[in-house]
């Protein structure tokens, strides 16, 4: 098993130098010149010419890259210039206000979409398969800030349910304190029940839109792993010894379907990455997409770079895991190999 | 069976196909003929009539600046389409040939190839287009650039699983031996039979693509006002959700939606056609 496990580990090395070596040609694919980008639209040539000299800029490709992993392992990902702080700095700090986002919308879909799945895969064809089949491909085809926008209307505006959109937190109440930076377990922590409930207030309409986009790709795996496992012997072998239904499904069958679910919940990661940019737009979240955008529009490139690398890296790490995840769970992987 | 009679058995057999097809046949029209057919100038603006209601003669409402959103909606199909269509034709054109020859001749051809498509699956691949545009520039140009980029990876693979298995297959070996080049074998052999996955793929890719370009428009890249373009159209309405208008945003955004809706459901009514055993 170990030695499985092992041969993940490496197998991943390469997509993070692929991530290393991609994010840094983009930095270095600017139509014009790169030094007067970093140096900001105010500078002077001079100016221009001492940020070429201190990124390096003068030297040749290969080894601008090395100083770019050099300054990498040191954790020096640029400054921005519209704030003036370290972007890493900056990144570290927002990035529990999106895990926070993308977490619970994990949770909750696979609360969702699992038993969603289940029932579609016992009932194949019928009109609850078909509606549920529906309603997920509806849910991948709404645009994720589309739903956003059209939450915030239906349960802010007109059923005045949900609070305002614009932001983590009500500007009345004051942050708790940061142990772990998600403001639901902080808030729980500090046992403040006032303020974890306006913190999940606010949770409520990002989580529910993300989570939308993402049920159909973890419904539609459970259904066909399910379908698949169903009709196995030892399914069957289970039935005719007599077992209850919900033993069979859940003890025999649902264990066994949920590992190609795992593998998908990697995929969909990658999609709530990508969507949890639109939705901190959306609702105002302070979050690491929303700092990009921010980068953007200012045409502040250091931070886009780093948030790119970021996610890269993070997305590489979360597959890792999920592949070491699936030795442990899985044994059939040891033995086959 | 005749050709019309088949097409009619697959367009009925299953309802959904022929709703599906139905609605990409106007999306089509909508796309090359409605610059003509609106009622009107979807640039045209008019301080007075500015944030109306539906109503008789502004169909969807008025935005800010007095514009019919029923002729932008309408208009912004060209743009989308456009978009998405030549985005997904590029990943085609690159993509398959190097899926095909990886998975036909192995080596060096697939480790390269394999390993190309990993890397960009390797980012979370809405964050990887906002890279490419911001890098090189907020153009339209760049946008379909970074979708064609973003997605070849799902036609490498699909070429590359099909050439995979037929490589070995008696009729490409019978080809060989009749003095068919490589190359001609990947051509006129191998790339016809991959063809229906990869046209599935095509389907459920042009849907994606159309969300894509919406999404990186809707965050600022690419598309400006005041070209009508689903995604911008979104955005300029996003700030009055909060005070009621709600039609500004909507009626792009259910545009946006059914055309997505529209190329899932063709994918998924192409996948029940060419391997029914795939069906999720």
């Amino acid at each position: 098993m170990w030695s499985v496990a092992f041969r993940r580990l490496l197998a991943a090395l390469p997509n993070l130098l692929g991530v290393v070596v991609i994010t840094f040609l983009l930095t270095r694919a600017i139509p014009g010149d790169p030094a007067a980008y970093f140096a900001g639209g105010a500078a002077t040539q001079e100016a221009v010419e001492q940020v070429r000299r201190a990124l390096g800029l003068d030297k040749p490709m290969l080894q601008q890259f090395f100083i770019y992993v050099g300054n990498l392992a040191q954790g020096d990902l640029g400054q921005s210039l519209t704030t003036g702080q370290p972007v890493l700095k900056e990144l570290l700090l927002r990035l529990p206000a999106s895990l926070e986002v993308v977490l619970l919308s994990l949770l909750l879909a696979c609360a969702i979409a699992l038993p969603m799945g289940v029932m579609a895969a016992t009932r194949p064809g019928s009109w609850m398969d078909q509606l549920s089949r529906l309603i997920t491909t509806a849910g991948v085809s709404l645009p994720t800030f589309f739903t956003g926008l059209l939450l915030a209307y239906v349960f802010y505006f007109l059923l005045g349910w949900a609070p305002s959109p614009l932001g983590r937190l009500d500007p009345v109440y004051s942050p708790p304190a940061t142990i772990t930076g998600l403001y639901l377990i902080d808030a729980a922590l500090a046992g403040d029940l006032a303020l974890w409930r306006a913190c999940a207030g606010q949770l409520v309409l990002p989580v529910v839109t993300m989570t939308l986009f993402v049920l159909a790709p973890i419904a539609r795996m459970t259904r066909a792993s399910m379908i698949a496992v169903l009709s196995a012997d030892f399914v069957r072998t289970a039935r005719a010894s007599g077992l209850s239904q919900t033993t069979v499904l859940v003890r025999y069958a649902l264990r066994n379907a949920l590992l190609p679910v795992v593998t998908t919940l990697g995929m969909v990661f990658g999609f709530m990455i990508g969507s949890s940019v639109i939705i901190e737009k959306v609702f105002g979240w302070p979050g690491v997409g929303s700092y990009a955008i921010d980068a953007l529009t200012a045409s502040d490139y250091a931070p886009v770079q780093g948030f790119v690398l970021t996610m890269g890296i993070l997305f590489v790490l979360l597959n890792l895991m999920i592949d070491l995840l699936y030795v442990l769970i899985d044994p059939r992987v040891t033995i086959e190999s | 069976m005749t050709t019309g009679g088949h097409l009619r058995h697959v367009l009925t057999e299953n309802p959904v196909t022929l709703l599906a097809t139905g609605m990409f046949v106007v999306l089509v029209l909508m796309a090359l003929f409605g610059p003509w057919l609106v009622p009107f100038d979807p640039l045209a603006s008019k301080a007075s009539a500015a944030l109306q209601a539906p109503n008789g003669t502004h169909w969807f409402g008025t935005d800010a600046l007095g514009r019919d959103i029923f002729s932008r909606v309408v208009v912004a199909t060209r743009l989308d389409l456009g978009i998405a269509f030549s985005a997904v034709f590029m990943s085609f054109v690159i993509g398959m040939p190097l899926g095909l020859a990886a998975g036909f001749f192995g080596g060096w051809w697939d480790r390269i190839v394999s390993r190309l498509a990993d890397t960009i699956m390797a980012f979370p691949l809405f964050v990887l287009a906002m890279g490419i545009v911001a890098a090189l520039g907020n153009t339209v140009g760049n946008i379909i650039l970074a979708t064609a980029v973003i997605n070849l990876p799902f036609y490498i693979r699909v070429a590359r699983a099909e050439a995979n298995v037929r490589r070995s297959a008696g009729w490409v070996e019978a080809a060989r031996l009749s003095g068919n080049s490589d190359w001609r074998i990947l051509a006129m052999h191998l790339f016809p039979n991959a063809l229906p996955p990869a046209m599935v793929q095509v389907s459920l890719n042009m849907g994606w693509a159309i969300l894509n370009a919406a999404g990186l428009s809707f965050i600022g890249l690419g598309v400006r006002a005041p070209a009508p373009e689903w995604g911008i159209l979104v955005a300029e309405g996003a700030a009055f959700i909060v005070s009621g208008e709600w039609w500004v945003s909507f009626f792009p955004g259910a545009m946006l939606m059914l055309a997505v809706f529209t190329f899932n459901l063709l994918g998924d009514a192409l996948r029940d056609i060419f391997d029914p055993r795939r069906r999720t």
